[in-house]
């Protein structure tokens, strides 16, 4: 990350920046986790966006005998811990404006309520 | 003339992008991406590169840099705004350009003199070339595939968005072959191969490259 960066909105939206600051509160205090949740973001390449790295692993899984499999699309997996109850709309603003590119990207959020 | 070339960290091409601002008669401002400051110059080049090493997606995390808030803001008050390769993406992860940029199709990376067609002979960034003229400068990216929804890219098509095509063999798959695109008032321009590594015989194909930052000193002065 930037190390000179004034911008606390640029530091607040990054996800590892988040995640460290509160993975580092328990080990501190044993017993802060009550209140954190886990939320997971999964980003995926919209339907119509060819896919030419999940094409890769197709091939790869035919030429080890597994040609069940008829389609393979790559994505990501982001796991954010949120300090209290999450908020969707800043999940989804978060999800929409840096983990995944609208683009080309759709996103599906999982809140612990999911 | 002052034109402005960004460092993010992982920019590769910084040093040759602001070389190729002074062969062609401007002057080159060193720009910094945690700054909020833009140094009264009168243009921006976003050079190439790997910015924060492609985490995330290319170019992602380098939108979201403090000094690139002035750059959206100040383009879309007609600053003239060229992104190459790295500096495309961002371009394109900021907003300020249509489609996005994805891994090349035949997954490689691919480094090559390129072809290219001069779609638009209009813009800050390509009025020193004749429309339809033919360039050839260095392609070099593993994620250069342009991309966009079928109904976008129809659109673009339709405005007469796309600046530059590659001509001859397509180097990543880029969708109806394009290889840089322009924004509506034709001030941004963002293009995956590099200008600025065709601008002198010594270490260049050709020369070509050039026209890019002599374009954009001509344009300056008309504004």
């Amino acid at each position: 990350m930037a190390t000179s960066s004034q911008d606390s909105r640029a530091r607040r939206s990054a996800p590892e920046t988040r995640v460290t600051r509160r993975a580092a509160g328990p080990r501190e205090r044993p017993g802060t986790l009550v209140g954190v949740s886990r939320v997971v973001v999964d980003v995926v390449l919209k339907p119509e966006i060819s896919d030419p790295q999940g094409q890769a692993v197709l091939g790869a899984l035919g030429r080890l005998g597994h040609g069940g499999v008829t389609s393979v699309r790559q994505g990501k997996h982001f796991v954010l811990e949120v300090e209290g109850t999450p908020d969707r709309a800043e999940l989804e603003q978060i999800a929409q404006t840096l983990l995944a590119n609208p683009v080309i990207e759709d996103v599906e959020l999982h809140l612990p309520t999911d | 003339m002052r034109i402005g070339v960004i460092t993010f960290p992982g920019s590769l091409d910084d040093v040759d992008a602001a070389r190729a601002v002074r062969l062609a008669g401007g002057e080159s401002v060193a720009l910094w991406h945690g700054d909020h400051d833009l140094k009264d110059v009168d243009a921006v080049v976003l050079p190439g590169g790997f910015s924060y090493g492609d985490y995330l997606r290319a170019g992602a995390i380098a939108a979201r840099s403090p000094l690139m808030q002035d750059v959206v803001a100040a383009a879309k008050g007609g600053l003239p705004v060229l992104g190459i390769c790295n500096g495309f993406q961002v371009l394109c992860e900021s907003g300020l350009l249509p489609g996005a940029l994805h891994r090349n199709a035949h997954l490689h990376f691919r480094n090559r003199d390129q072809q290219l067609r001069i779609e638009r002979a209009d813009t800050a960034w390509t009025e020193s070339y004749e429309q339809g003229q033919t360039i050839v400068v260095p392609v070099k990216n593993g994620e250069g595939r342009y991309v966009a929804a079928p109904a976008d890219l129809e659109r673009l098509e339709g405005e007469g968005r796309v600046a530059v095509r590659y001509v001859g063999r397509n180097p990543n798959g880029s969708l109806n072959d394009i290889a840089g695109v322009t924004s509506e008032n034709g001030r941004v321009v963002g293009l995956m191969p590099h200008p600025e590594h065709a601008v002198e015989d010594l270490t260049g194909p050709s020369t070509d490259g050039l026209g890019f930052f002599t374009s954009v000193l001509k344009a300056v002065v008309a504004a």
